[in-house]
């Protein structure tokens, strides 16, 4: 016979301590996270500069502050953590089947599961790097827990490779510890982190991003001995005759994160080819019923004040599941939303106008740099809401917040777009 | 320290060869001058059990080839070796190509390969969907299969152990004398004497037969690059694809692994460089752009990580496999390129036999000839996963999350005889870091195994070597 629990949240990170704690708030008290991890807290646990929480406490604190704080929350709920624990499978009714050294191999069944697993790193081999296949490669975050958890610095001589924020957080981290990091690699024409991170983790460094260029090869056999590095085309491919070589002891990649949804296939959820995260209504509900999704897992954020916000709607929605105040199905005010000119994806990707989670957020990301832009979203009953933006770009996440009563009106595809306005 | 035979190579073909002769009352010494057993050829290859087609007939390859996949079933169940006989087909795009695939029929036939039959389009895509378009017609050969050729080249090696034949890792063979009654073979770890010597040194096979014999063949490597996918991709295809030989070059295969992955390759480029195996941008490309020549909808995002091995390719073109004609006692196991794992369970009875003629074997009482592997929780029955979690509680402390291996299989990996020493060895004995996140999660967590249980510094473990 199974075990059961109302609420299952998959992931003790950010996401799913603010959806337990946002959940037990609702009223849910037989709630079960579980955390493949041996303590709470998840990847702030190795984010140890400061810089989160402005958003949400209004000031900076470090990652395992930030954590500390969530963790503080849960406990004080007495909100039910099983750390050191790994879910292997979800079927669409919500059976959970879990492992752990403390109770072996379980299956849960749950009335309600919130998906909080985050994303990992984009590998090496995914990005096609040719070269050998020597000790000194990680991937940034591999390396941020080595160095800020582990006490271990992999290298001294350093190159990174993709401007993500955690490279360019390693790249100072590296060079406060004694590294010299020589240089970041972006493939694109245009920084992958935050324009913050740029100036407080490179220029205030002294550290080259070289735009428009990648590794081409790999030297060393057992131990990495250097990288060529090569100025790339508009297509991304490496021009000849700009090859540098640089020696080297450690190249750090910082090229993309994935969002870990092998779980949510087992539940036969639908993915979005774009976000790589599940699809999901303004509800963040899964297309398996009483399945919702938050945090990184859904969509990769730039800040984990953003994650903390949506996994506390995620929480409020999977506590109305339960107690029975869901959407209703195939409500005929459901609208899609699509992602217009210059926008790569929008979350959510439907929302239910007569049956609305308050205020709809729309949160998404541009395909390119725009500047002097205008931000549009409308459907066929007119434009919605439009504003201006001096610059937008692909590392930053944008945001669109539309209040329910301009949604009442709204009929037909919800488009959200951009257009660059002549100045 | 006398031994009566050094075997100099720690891949399959050395690893099955010591286990075989470890039947017999024989000391027996593994050389290899890594630090671990399968990290040469055998490490990096299309881990195909090949049906034995492609031979010309009456070459030793031929007669190796499918002896060694008849022996396979039996070998897989006696040393839990992960095998699948999933069949292959070699597919052909135009029906002028038919005559080419009915002689590779033929020759399959003359090689005793059996169930080989030529499919038209219809049949061949009712059994794989995701053959390209234009393919017009396939040879199906039933026989065929995959393994996992890191767990092959480990249960020979441990099973060889266990019945009392030794390892020197780490040794790199530096040169070799013939002395009164048999061999000193002078080793970077120092000196051995042996009565016969069986040299399994891969790409390497020359230079060491050229230390004490008349040079007679070269091996030159032909390097091979690949692309493994996520295990989503794994059912892209259920069976080997193999294209037909073209005057373009023999073709990429696309395949699933016994792992349930799905690999790609591999190129062939002959190369002087014994150690250059690194992939290149070309390569790569290249097994992208022929693989989808007989498949279509392969997921190319889906790339987890690319690798390149060497063939040992001789210059016979066939398995160099004898003992010296002036040098006796010096037994040559070379040239073993493809299909030489598939045929490493032949060699090595080919090669007791060679050593029959030098020392009298006398089979042992008390061998054993089973093998079992580490616990694979990730693909047991749940109820079978339960029980044993509940006798070894770390075996349900997942630290590997992409594959799901847990903290006990990986213990298990360092603590089991020729355990592994580096993250590199875990790898392959337990799968921990081959996953879709490639180690970025678990290795600070192995490292930290590996060191404590060597009783080494964290930065002390290496990756390999």
């Amino acid at each position: 016979m199974a075990e059961k629990t109302a609420l299952a949240i998959i992931g003790g990170g950010p996401a799913g301590l603010a959806a337990a704690a946002a959940a037990y708030d609702c009223g849910i008290r037989d709630i079960t996270v579980f955390e493949r991890d041996n303590g709470l807290g998840g990847i702030l646990n190795q984010c140890i500069h400061n810089g989160f929480g402005l958003h949400t406490f209004g000031e900076e604190l470090t990652g395992p502050e930030y954590a500390a704080r969530f963790i503080e929350k849960v406990r004080e709920r007495g909100i039910n953590c099983e750390t050191g624990s790994m879910v292997l499978s979800i079927s669409p009714d919500r059976e959970i089947t879990v492992v752990s050294k403390a109770k072996g191999l379980r299956v849960i069944k749950a009335d309600a599961v919130v998906l909080a697993m985050g994303c990992r790193e984009r590998p090496r081999g995914a990005l096609n790097i040719p070269g050998f296949r020597p000790q000194g490669i990680y991937t940034a975050g591999t390396a941020q827990k080595l160095v800020n958890c582990e006490g271990y610095l992999p290298g001294k001589e350093v190159v990174i490779l993709g401007s993500g924020d955690i490279g360019l957080i390693m790249a100072r981290r590296m060079t406060l510890e004694g590294a010299h990091v020589k240089a970041v690699a972006e493939l694109m024409p245009y920084s992958g982190g935050l324009k913050r991170n740029i100036v407080q983790c490179l220029d205030d460094y002294g550290i080259p991003l070289l735009l428009s260029h990648t590794v081409v090869d790999i030297k060393g056999k057992r131990k990495l001995e250097g990288v060529t590095i090569a100025e790339v085309d508009g297509t991304g491919t490496p021009i000849a005759g700009t090859e540098q070589y640089y020696e080297c002891d450690t190249l750090l990649l910082s090229c993309g994160l994935i969002p870990e949804n092998e779980l949510s296939l087992t539940a036969g959820i639908k993915i979005n080819g774009m976000t790589n995260g599940p699809e999901v209504d303004d509800r963040l509900t899964t297309s398996a019923e009483g399945i919702f999704a938050c945090g990184n897992v859904l969509h990769v954020h730039d800040l984990v004040d953003f994650v903390s916000e949506e996994a506390e709607r995620a929480g409020r929605n999977a506590a109305r599941f339960i107690t029975g105040e869901g959407a209703k199905k195939n409500s005929p005010d459901i609208h899609r939303l699509i992602a217009g000119n210059g926008v790569r994806y929008t979350v959510p990707c439907t929302v239910d106008t007569a049956n609305t989670d308050g205020e709809l957020h729309i949160r998404f990301r541009v395909r390119n740099v725009y500047k002097g832009c205008r931000i549009t979203v409308s459907a066929d009953s007119g434009v919605i809401v439009s504003k201006k933006k001096r610059i937008t770009v692909p590392s930053e996440m944008e945001d669109v917040i539309i209040k329910p009563d301009m949604l009442a009106a709204v009929a037909g595809d919800i488009t959200v777009s951009i257009e660059e306005e002549s100045v | 320290m006398k031994y009566d035979a050094v075997i100099i190579g720690a891949g399959v073909t050395g690893c099955a060869a010591a286990r075989e002769l470890s039947r017999y009352e024989l000391k027996i010494l593994v050389i290899d001058r890594e630090s671990d057993v399968c990290e040469g050829t055998s490490k990096a290859n299309s881990a195909i059990i090949h049906a034995g087609f492609d031979a010309e007939p009456g070459t030793l390859k031929a007669q190796l080839n499918v002896k060694g996949n008849a022996m396979m079933t039996a070998l897989a169940g006696e040393l839990d070796i992960p095998f699948r006989r999933v069949g292959a087909m070699v597919v052909c795009y135009e029906e002028s190509e038919l005559p080419k695939l009915g002689e590779l029929l033929s020759r399959g036939e003359r090689n005793g390969v059996e169930g080989l039959k030529i499919l038209g389009r219809d049949e061949a895509l009712a059994l794989e969907p995701n053959l390209a378009d234009d393919v017009y017609a396939a040879l199906y050969a039933p026989t065929s299969g995959i393994v996992c050729p890191f767990e092959m080249t480990l249960a020979f090696a441990e099973n060889a152990y266990r019945n009392g034949a030794e390892f020197m890792l780490s040794a790199e063979v530096t040169g070799i004398e013939k002395t009164a009654d048999g061999f000193t073979v002078n080793t970077t770890k120092g000196t051995v004497e042996a009565d016969c010597v069986i040299n399994c040194a891969g790409v390497y096979a020359d230079k060491i037969h050229d230390m004490i014999c008349e040079h007679s063949f070269s091996i030159t490597p032909r390097r091979g690059e690949y692309l493994l996918l996520d295990k989503n991709a794994g059912k892209t295809v259920s069976r080997t694809i193999f294209q037909l030989p073209t005057k373009m070059g023999k073709g990429i295969l696309v395949s699933p692994t016994a792992h349930g992955n799905l690999l790609l390759g591999p190129t062939a480029e002959d190369t002087d460089d014994r150690e250059f195996t690194a992939t290149t941008r070309e390569g790569l490309d290249s097994v992208k752009k022929k693989s989808a020549l007989s498949v279509k909808n392969i997921p190319y995002g889906q790339v987890i990580t690319s690798f390149s091995g060497l063939r040992a390719t001789g210059s016979t073109h066939d398995f160099i496999i004898r003992e010296d004609d002036k040098v006796k006692g010096f037994i040559d196991a070379a040239g073993i390129e493809s299909p030489g794992l598939t045929s490493a369970p032949a060699i090595a009875l080919y090669i007791r036999d060679i050593v029959s003629g030098i020392i009298p074997l006398k089979e042992k009482a008390d061998f054993d000839p089973v093998r079992k592997g580490i616990p694979k929780l990730a693909s047991m029955p749940a109820e079978e996963r339960a029980e044993l979690i509940k006798q070894r509680p770390d075996y349900g402390q997942i630290v590997c999350r992409c594959e799901q291996i847990s903290e006990g299989e990986i213990l298990d990996s360092i603590e089991r005889p020729l355990g592994a020493t580096t993250l590199d060895g875990v790898k392959r004995r337990v799968r921990a870091g081959m996953g879709r996140c490639q180690a970025g999660f678990c290795s600070p967590k192995v490292i930290d195994m590996l060191a404590e249980k060597q009783g080494i510094s964290y930065g002390g473990v290496k990756k390999n070597g």
